[in-house]
C-alpha cells in the first residue's frame, strides 16, 4: 500500500497540473448537482419554516362566484381565532391621465388582518393602510409598470375614480403568476360598494381567510366541512396541503434542473476519460518497467487509480466549493419563480451527495482507460510492440454496464420515477451515440475522401488530424456538439412556442377578446365593431353549469367514492360551456362523431367532451352525463371526444352543446375580433366601453407579453444550468487540447526540422480547429432542428419553426469557441526550441 | 541458476502463426555469465523475455533459481522477478517523473522495504553517480542514465541479472566504463549474467557465448576468458 501511494505521488510530479487540469473537467458538473441540491435543501426548509407565510392564514375557504351560507357563517364563528374576509370580482380598470387605457384586473375588497402570517410587501410601505380611508386603491406592480401609472394617479373602476396608493409586490398566499391573466387590485369595502360593481358582475367570489386558535387543526376542520357541506362546491386550502403541493412540484423543477446539471457532469466525465486515457498512453512504459521489476498487475493498476481517484476527489472538492457559489446565485437567477425569499445556508448532505455522484461517475469513467494498465506486459520493456493482439477485456464491457446503471440510478433517484429516469438513460444514450457516430463517420470520411492532390498542405494536415492517431474528433463534436444541442434546442423550442402563440402567418386571427357580454349587447356589440372597422370574428354564447352526474351516478356520490377514479376537480368546478353547430379550427374530433344541432325537447343531448377530461371524468362514447344549468336538469351523452389547442389564444370550451338547446338558458358572450395595431385595440376597447363599461377585454398581445415574460424567466434558469454544459464543453476541450500537448510539440518540432514555417504550422491547426469547431456546431444544430421537430409535433402539436438566422449565429459562435480555445491551449508550441522537446520524457 | 528446456515460442496474429524461437536449451550455473548473440530477429530478446519471465513459452520450461516459472501466472513471476532478477535495458528505461534515487529504490519499494535508502545512495555512489541522486533522468546523459539502471538492477542483491544491449546506445568510451562496470558489480555480488549483445567483443568477456541463428541455437561455447 505505501509502495502504491508513494509511487502514485512521486509518478503525478510532473503531471499534477495537467491532472487538476483534467479534474477541471467534472467540477462544473458537480458544481451544478452540489448547487441545486443545497439550494433545493435550502428551499426545502424554508418551506417548512414559512409554510404558514404560504398561506398567509391557517385556512382559506373559497366560495367561488357565491356568497357563504348562513350556516356556514355560524360555523365560520364557531371556530374561534381571527378571521378576514375578501370579495373578488373581474372589472376593467381605466387610468383617466393614461388616454382611459384599459385592462381586465381582479378587483379585491379586503376585510380583516390578513395576512396572520408572512408580509404583505409594497412600495411605498404602509400602502395597504390608506386604502380603509376608501379613496385609494392598491394595485399590482406590474400594471403600474405596463402603463407607466404612479402613486397619486388616478384610476377608475366601475363608476369610482380612487387614487393609486402603490405597488403590490408580494402578498402571501400567491405567487405573482397568478396575477398573470388578471393583475390584483385592493381597495376597501366601502370602495368596492360605490363601484357599483357589486350590482352589475354576477361572478363575485367570496374567500374567508382564518387565524385559529392553536389547539384546532385546519385539516380536520376541512374534513369535517366537507361532510357537513357536502353540497358546496367550496375550496379549502390549508398550510399542510399547500407545503405537500409546493413540496412537489419544487421536487419535480428541482430534478429536471438536476439532470440538466448531471449532462455537464456526465460530459465532464467523458473529458476525463478522455484526457487520462491519453495520460495512460503515455504511461504504458513505466508500466512495463515497474512490471519487469517485479510489480503484479494489481499493484501497478493501483497506482493509477490513486491518481484517477485523486483526479476525482479535487474535481468533486473544487465542485463542492463552486457548487456552494452557485447555490448563492441560483435564487438571484431564481428569484421571479419562488413564491418567497429563500433563507441561505450550506446543506451539507446535498454537498456530500452531489460530490460523491461526481466522484463516482468520475471514477467509473477513469477506469475505462485505467482497465488497459492491467494488461500492459513487461515485455514492452525491451520490445517496442508485441506481435499478439490483445483479446477482448470482459471488465471492459462490464464497466460500461456500470456506468448505464449509475447513469440510470442517479436519474431514478433524482427523478423519483422508473419511467423518466430510464428515459432520460435512452436520452443521453441516443444523443452521445449520434455525435459519437457521426463523429467516427468524420474521421472515417477524412481518412477516405479527402482529395490529396488538390489541397494545399495546411488543408491535408488539418483534415488528416482529423483522423490519425490521439484525435480529438469524437470527444469533441461530444462536448461543443452537445453544447450547441442543448442552447439551441432552448432557443428554437421558445420561438416555436411563441410562433404558435402569435400565429404567425395568419395575420386574421383574432387577438382582442371581449367577454361578459349580456345577451341583450350581443347584437349592439357586433355593430359597434362593424362601425369600428373590425368585424366579429369570433362569437361564442357560454351558459354556466354544473355536472351534477355521470354514468347514473351523482356527483356527491361519486366525491365521496375514493375509488370512483373520476378526478375531484372534474365533478366540483363550474363548466362554461357553449353550443354552436360546427366546430372551431383549434378543434378536432379523435372519437364519435360532432353532432352540432338537433331538434329542441331532445331527451338526451349529444355533447362534445374535450379528451383531457373525458380521461379524467373516466368517460367513453355514449356514456351518459347530467347537468345542471342553473337549477334545470339536463340529460346529455358522449356523442364525441374533441383534442383542443388550448395554447391558442381563442376561446376554447370543455364542453361543447349543439345548437337547439340552450338557447333559452341565461347566458353571456365571448367575442372576438382582429385589431391590427395596440392603438387601434384601445381605440376599440375605448369605443365598447364608452356604450357597455361591464363588458371586459383581453388584449392578447399583452397577455402574450406577459407570458412571453415567464417563458424568458424559465428559459433563463434553463440556459444558466445549459452554460454548465457548455462550459465544461469548452474546459474539456482546452483539457484535450493540453493532454495531447506534448505529442503536438513533438509533431511541430519535426515538422519545424523539415522545413515547415511558422505561418503553415498555425494554418494547420486554424484547418483542424474550424473544421471541427463547425461540424460540432452543425451536428448540435442538426440535432437541436430534429429535437425541436420532434417536440413541436408530438408535445406541442404545432408546426416547427425554421430560424436559419439563430442556427447560423450558433454555428459560428461555436466555430468561434472551437478555434480559441484549440489556439489558445496550443499557444507557444510552434515556438518551442526543438533540443528541449527531444530530450524530454513527458 | 537459470536452466531452460526445449524453449519455443510461436506467435500468432491475423491467423498466422510464425515461430521465433524453437527448441532451444541450456543451463547456467550460479555466479556465470553468458552472452546471447546473433543477428537481429535471431530471437534474442525473445528469449532473454521468456528467461526472465516477461512472457510465457509455447513449449518448454525454463526454471530461475530454483523456481520452474512455466507454470505461474504473471503476478508470481512478477515476485520471481522482485527477488532474483535485475533488468539493464538497451533503451534504460528509468521512470521519467522519478529522481535517481527513487528509480533505484523502486524493486525494494515494492517488496515492502522502505529501510534502504542508504544502501541505494551507496549503490549510486559506487556507479559514479553520489552527486546526482536527486537529478531526474531528463537531467542525466545517456551513460549517467545507463548507470543509474545498473544501480537499481543490483538494489535488490538478484541471483541473476539480464542485460539488453546494455552499451547498444552509448558512445564507445562511455560504453567501455559501463561493461567495467557491469562485470564489476557482477564479480562482487556472485550474480548470473545473462547478456544479449550484438557486440563480439563485449560477448567475449563471458564466459559463455551462445549463438542464435533463426530463433535456434547454431553454437553453444565456452570463451577462453575467465
Amino acid at each position: 500500500m505505501t509502495f502504491i501511494l508513494k509511487m502514485a505521488w512521486r509518478d503525478s510530479r510532473a503531471s499534477r497540473r495537467r491532472l487538476v487540469l483534467v479534474s477541471l473537467s467534472v467540477v462544473l458538473g458537480i458544481a451544478a448537482l452540489v448547487g441545486i441540491g443545497s439550494f433545493a435543501d435550502n428551499l426545502k426548509l424554508t418551506v417548512e419554516q414559512q409554510s404558514r407565510a404560504l398561506l398567509g392564514a391557517d385556512l382559506v375557504i373559497q366560495a367561488p362566484r357565491a356568497k357563504f351560507t348562513d350556516e356556514a357563517e355560524a360555523y365560520f364563528k364557531s371556530l374561534g381565532g381571527e378571521r378576514s374576509s375578501e370579495l373578488s370580482l373581474g372589472s376593467m380598470v381605466s387610468f383617466p391621465t393614461r388616454g382611459n387605457q384599459r385592462r381586465l384586473v381582479q378587483i379585491r375588497a379586503l376585510e380583516g388582518g390578513f395576512p396572520f402570517y408572512g408580509d404583505l410587501v409594497t412600495e411605498p410601505a404602509g400602502a395597504m393602510a390608506k386604502l380603509g380611508t376608501g379613496d385609494y386603491a392598491l394595485l399590482e406592480e406590474t400594471l403600474l409598470i405596463q402603463f407607466g401609472v404612479q402613486a397619486g394617479d388616478e384610476v377608475m373602476i366601475g363608476q369610482k375614480t380612487l387614487k393609486v396608493a402603490g405597488a403590490l409586490k408580494k402578498i402571501p398566499g400567491e405567487s405573482a403568476a397568478v396575477a398573470m391573466f388578471a393583475p390584483r387590485v385592493y381597495i376597501s369595502s366601502a370602495a368596492m360598494e360605490a363601484t357599483g360593481l357589486l350590482k352589475s358582475k354576477t361572478f363575485i367570489t367570496h374567500r374567508e381567510y382564518f387565524r385559529l386558535p392553536p389547539a384546532r387543526d385546519p385539516d380536520a376542520i376541512v374534513k369535517d366541512m366537507k361532510e357537513k357541506f357536502r353540497k358546496q362546491r367550496w375550496r379549502y386550502s390549508t398550510v399542510e396541503e399547500r407545503k405537500r403541493d409546493l413540496g412537489q412540484s419544487l421536487k419535480d423543477v428541482f430534478s429536471f434542473i438536476s439532470l440538466v446539471g448531471f449532462v455537464a457532469l456526465f460530459l465532464g466525465a467523458v473529458g476525463v476519460a478522455s484526457a487520462m486515457h491519453v495520460y495512460i498512453r503515455q504511461k504504458i512504459a513505466t508500466v512495463a518497467v515497474l512490471r519487469c521489476l517485479g510489480a503484479s498487475a494489481r499493484t501497478s493498476f493501483a497506482v493509477y487509480l490513486v491518481q484517477g481517484a485523486g483526479v476525482g476527489i479535487v474535481g468533486a472538492i473544487l465542485g463542492a466549493v463552486l457548487g456552494v457559489t452557485v447555490q448563492v446565485v441560483l435564487p438571484v437567477v431564481m428569484k421571479d419563480l419562488m413564491p418567497f425569499t429563500v433563507h441561505f445556508f450550506v446543506s451539507w448532505p446535498a454537498v456530500g451527495k452531489g460530490a460523491l455522484a461526481g466522484l463516482v461517475i468520475c471514477l467509473l469513467f477513469t477506469l475505462l482507460p485505467l482497465l488497459a494498465i492491467r494488461r500492459v506486459s513487461p515485455l514492452l520493456a525491451i520490445r517496442s510492440a508485441l506481435g499478439e493482439t490483445p483479446a477482448a477485456d470482459p471488465l471492459r464491457l462490464g464497466l460500461f454496464f456500470a456506468i448505464a446503471a449509475a447513469i440510470l440510478g442517479f436519474a431514478v433517484w433524482q427523478t423519483g420515477h422508473w419511467a423518466t429516469g430510464l428515459g432520460f438513460t435512452l436520452a443521453m444514450a441516443v444523443g452521445f451515440a449520434t455525435l459519437a457516430g457521426v463523429a467516427l463517420l468524420v474521421s472515417w470520411a477524412a481518412r477516405r475522401f479527402v482529395p490529396r492532390k488538390t489541397l494545399s498542405y495546411a488543408w491535408r494536415q488539418g483534415l488528416a488530424n482529423l483522423h490519425r492517431p490521439n484525435n480529438r474528433t469524437v470527444l469533441l463534436l461530444l462536448s461543443l456538439g452537445l453544447g450547441t444541442f442543448l442552447m439551441l434546442t432552448l432557443v428554437l423550442t421558445r420561438q416555436t412556442l411563441v410562433s404558435k402563440m402569435l400565429g404567425i402567418g395568419d395575420g386574421a386571427r383574432p387577438n382582442l377578446m371581449f367577454f361578459d357580454i349580456q345577451d341583450d349587447q350581443a347584437a349592439r356589440l357586433a355593430a359597434i365593431m362593424k362601425e369600428n372597422g373590425a368585424p366579429l370574428l369570433v362569437e361564442a354564447p357560454i351558459v354556466t353549469m354544473r355536472l351534477s352526474g355521470l354514468k347514473g351516478r351523482s356527483a356527491e356520490d361519486l366525491l365521496k367514492d375514493e375509488k370512483s377514479g373520476v378526478a375531484a376537480w372534474t365533478l366540483r368546478r363550474e363548466y362554461r360551456s357553449t353550443y354552436r353547430t360546427e366546430l372551431s379550427d383549434t378543434e378536432k374530433v379523435t372519437e364519435g362523431k360532432f353532432i352540432g344541432r338537433v331538434a329542441p325537447g331532445e331527451a338526451r343531448v349529444p355533447v362534445s367532451i374535450e379528451a383531457g377530461l373525458a380521461k379524467d371524468l373516466q368517460v367513453k362514447l355514449d356514456d351518459t352525463l347530467t347537468f345542471d344549468v342553473q337549477g334545470v336538469p339536463l340529460n346529455g351523452y358522449v356523442a364525441s371526444i374533441r383534442e383542443v389547442e388550448w395554447q391558442r389564444m381563442q376561446p376554447n370550451f370543455f364542453v361543447v352543446f349543439p345548437a337547439g338547446v340552450l338557447e333559452a338558458a341565461p347566458k353571456t358572450f365571448v367575442a372576438a375580433v382582429r385589431a391590427a395595431s395596440p392603438a387601434e385595440s384601445a381605440r376599440l376597447q375605448q369605443a365598447v366601453a364608452r356604450e357597455f363599461p361591464g363588458i371586459s377585454a383581453i388584449d392578447l398581445s399583452l397577455l402574450l407579453q406577459t407570458v412571453m415574460g415567464i417563458l424568458e424567466k424559465v428559459a433563463f434558469v434553463v440556459t444558466f444550468m445549459a452554460a454548465f454544459t457548455v462550459m465544461t464543453g469548452i474546459i474539456v476541450l482546452a483539457g484535450a487540447v493540453l493532454t495531447g500537448r506534448f505529442q503536438r510539440i513533438r509533431e511541430t518540432v519535426l515538422l519545424r526540422t523539415l522545413g515547415a514555417t511558422r505561418r503553415q504550422l498555425r494554418q494547420i491547426q486554424l484547418v483542424e480547429y474550424a473544421v471541427l469547431g463547425i461540424l460540432a456546431a452543425v451536428t448540435g444544430g442538426g440535432l437541436a432542428v430534429a429535437g425541436n421537430a420532434l417536440l413541436a409535433k408530438y408535445l406541442f402539436k404545432t408546426a416547427v419553426v425554421w430560424s436559419p438566422g439563430v442556427l447560423l449565429v450558433a454555428v459560428l459562435a461555436s466555430v468561434a469557441i472551437t478555434l480559441v480555445t484549440g489556439l489558445v491551449a496550443n499557444r507557444g508550441i510552434v515556438d518551442h526550441p526543438p533540443l528541449e522537446v527531444l530530450r524530454q520524457e513527458t | 541458476m537459470l536452466k531452460v528446456e526445449g524453449l519455443t515460442k510461436t506467435y500468432r496474429s491475423a491467423g498466422n502463426a510464425l515461430t521465433v524461437l524453437r527448441d532451444v536449451s541450456f543451463d547456467l550455473p550460479a555466479g556465470s555469465t553468458v552472452a546471447v548473440v546473433g543477428p537481429s530477429g535471431s530471437g534474442k530478446t525473445t528469449l532473454l523475455g521468456l528467461c526472465a519471465g516477461l512472457d510465457r513459452p509455447t513449449h518448454g520450461s525454463v526454471t530461475v533459481a530454483g523456481e520452474s516459472i512455466g507454470g505461474m501466472d504473471e503476478d508470481a513471476r512478477a515476485l520471481v522477478r522482485n527477488a532474483h532478477v535485475g533488468f539493464v535495458f538497451q533503451n534504460f528505461q528509468l521512470i521519467p517523473t522519478l529522481t535517481a534515487l527513487e528509480n533505484v529504490l523502486v524493486p525494494v519499494e515494492l517488496a515492502g522495504d522502505a529501510t534502504r535508502e542508504d544502501e541505494a545512495r551507496a549503490l549510486l555512489a559506487r556507479v559514479g553517480l553520489g552527486e546526482r541522486c536527486d537529478h531526474y533522468p531528463v537531467q542525466l546523459s545517456g551513460g549517467e542514465q545507463q548507470r543509474v539502471a545498473l544501480a537499481r538492477a543490483f538494489i535488490n542483491r538478484p541471483k541473476i541479472l539480464f542485460c539488453d544491449e546494455p552499451t547498444g546506445n552509448l558512445d564507445g568510451e562511455t560504453a567501455a566504463a559501463m561493461v567495467d562496470l557491469v562485470f564489476g558489480l557482477n564479480r562482487e555480488h556472485g550474480t548470473t549474467l545473462v547478456l544479449v549483445t550484438h557486440d563480439l567483443e563485449l560477448a567475449r568477456r563471458c564466459q559463455r557465448i551462445i549463438r542464435l541463428k533463426g530463433g535456434a541455437v547454431a553454437s553453444d561455447e565456452a570463451t577462453t576468458v575467465e
